[in-house]
């Protein structure tokens, strides 16, 4: 299974294996890692399950959605790097991915 | 003090039907929510994109769902308090008083959470002092716009609410338009009026930029903006409007002394109530074994719930369970002869 790790603002690190098809959000929801809300329960409604995702991924996942990129406006602290983890679906190609969540969600 | 059978906290799909399920038992109900009308996350996240799986309606937008739901709750001429969150609910012997942050008194038997996530606040800016200035020179909502008059107003955000006040209040004041991006995401014609504004000079535009600092002691006097390459402005300003939308915040609800899980509160699936006799909890704010946050789970929620509210709303009667289509009692309750 793809190992994704999670990292906070404070570079805690926790590395987990997600199944392929779940998403970013809900692999870190299963497994409590802190620091991702998800209150709309990933139907991008919210920006709460934001993390910035390292330089070096950006390319290699799907491009936001424009409705993605408007709910990040949203989001706390917004960078360039930034994406919805609800919007992030892991398959072999993300093994190793590594997010980092915001100081906080909202 | 107002007494009535039910005090239903948040007027979403689901506590829009308790309203329903309380009223076709003859019980009165009232609800509190503290958005400024009905729908919840419906109205508030997403008006306009299409539901599938409300059963019988194969296609229906957030907006067209409450609109139908208030429709079929008309006949109980529910009282219904916008814009009050319910701070406070005490135990009266087999009563429960429910105060609001809008001073509101209920005294009811029974309370019906159907709160979905929390109850929406606008996100607030993080930079130091934000709060300090918040209610004198920085806001969230623009509730009387004669206070915005003759002013060097900085409006922040990139969507409809940050687009319609920077045209809104152009007319009398300075404005100076920042958002994260240079893309903004509004009506064809608001965003052709914003141009037309930049090019007329009444609108100042800065992006892709993010707020740095507010400057001024007593009230904001400027602020610093810093621009992706790292340049940092500073603005003369009086005033800052910021509109990064609502996010929910639990809030109050989590000091009951429910029995909490995460952020959901724990009931029984037998009729949805939590630890605390005559507290319910519906809908996406409730957790039991197997629980899916869908609105139609909260609809059968409520209709279980209902009835346990009226045994202990009404302890004298026998409950019978009775069907629309046969029972006149019913009928009579929603106004059809």
């Amino acid at each position: 299974m793809p190992k994704i790790t999670y990292k906070d603002n404070q570079e805690n690190s926790k590395t987990i294996e997600v199944e392929n098809g779940l998403t970013v959000m809900e692999g870190a929801i299963q497994n409590d890692i802190p620091g991702i809300d998800a209150d709309c329960g990933g139907s991008m409604a919210c920006a709460t399950c934001h993390v910035y995702v390292e330089e070096k991924w950006l390319d290699k996942l799907p491009k936001a959605e424009e409705a993605e990129v408007d709910m990040i406006d949203m989001a706390f602290e917004p960078k360039k790097n930034s994406r919805l983890s609800c919007q992030l679906i892991v398959s072999d190609k993300l093994d190793g991915l590594i997010v980092t969540t915001p100081e906080k969600q909202s | 003090m107002k007494k009535t059978d039910v005090v239903i906290i948040g007027a979403g799909p689901v506590g829009l039907f308790a309203v329903h399920q309380l009223g076709i038992k003859g019980l009165e109900a009232i609800v509190v929510d503290n958005l400024d009308k009905a729908g919840g996350q419906c109205i508030e996240l997403y008006p306009d994109k299409p539901i599938y799986d409300i059963p019988a309606v194969p296609e229906c937008t957030g907006e067209e769902l409450t609109k139908n739901l208030l429709e079929q709750i008309k006949p109980f001429k529910t009282e219904f308090f916008y814009n009050e969150r319910v701070d406070e609910v005490k135990q009266d012997k087999d009563n429960w008083i429910v105060k609001t942050n809008n001073k509101n008194e209920f005294i009811a038997p029974n309370i019906i959470i159907a709160g979905g996530v929390g109850s929406f606040e606008p996100r607030k800016l993080s930079v130091k002092d934000s709060e300090k200035h918040e209610g004198k020179s920085l806001f969230y909502s623009v509730k009387n716009k004669d206070e915005f008059k003759n002013k060097n107003i900085s409006i922040f955000g990139g969507g409809d609410s940050a687009l319609d006040w920077a045209l809104e209040l152009s007319k009398f004041s300075k404005i100076t338009l920042i958002h994260r991006r240079n893309e903004f995401r509004g009506a064809p014609h608001t965003l052709s009026e914003i141009k037309k504004l930049k090019n007329e000079g009444k609108i100042s535009i800065k992006t892709p930029c993010q707020l740095e600092g507010v400057n001024g002691s007593e009230n904001i006097e400027s602020i610093s903006i810093k621009f992706d390459d790292g340049k940092i402005e500073k603005i003369k300003t009086n005033i800052v409007l910021s509109f990064f939308g609502l996010i929910m915040k639990l809030g109050p609800i989590a000091e009951w002394g429910l029995n909490m899980n995460k952020k959901t509160i724990e009931v029984n699936s037998k009729n949805f109530e939590t630890n605390k006799n005559g507290i319910f909890a519906v809908g996406d704010i409730c957790s039991y074994p197997g629980k899916l946050k869908l609105i139609l789970s909260g609809f059968h929620e409520v209709a279980l719930a209902s009835v346990e509210c009226f045994k202990r709303a009404r302890p004298n009667e026998k409950y019978r369970f009775e069907f629309t289509t046969s029972s006149k009692n019913i009928q009579d309750r929603l106004g059809k002869k």
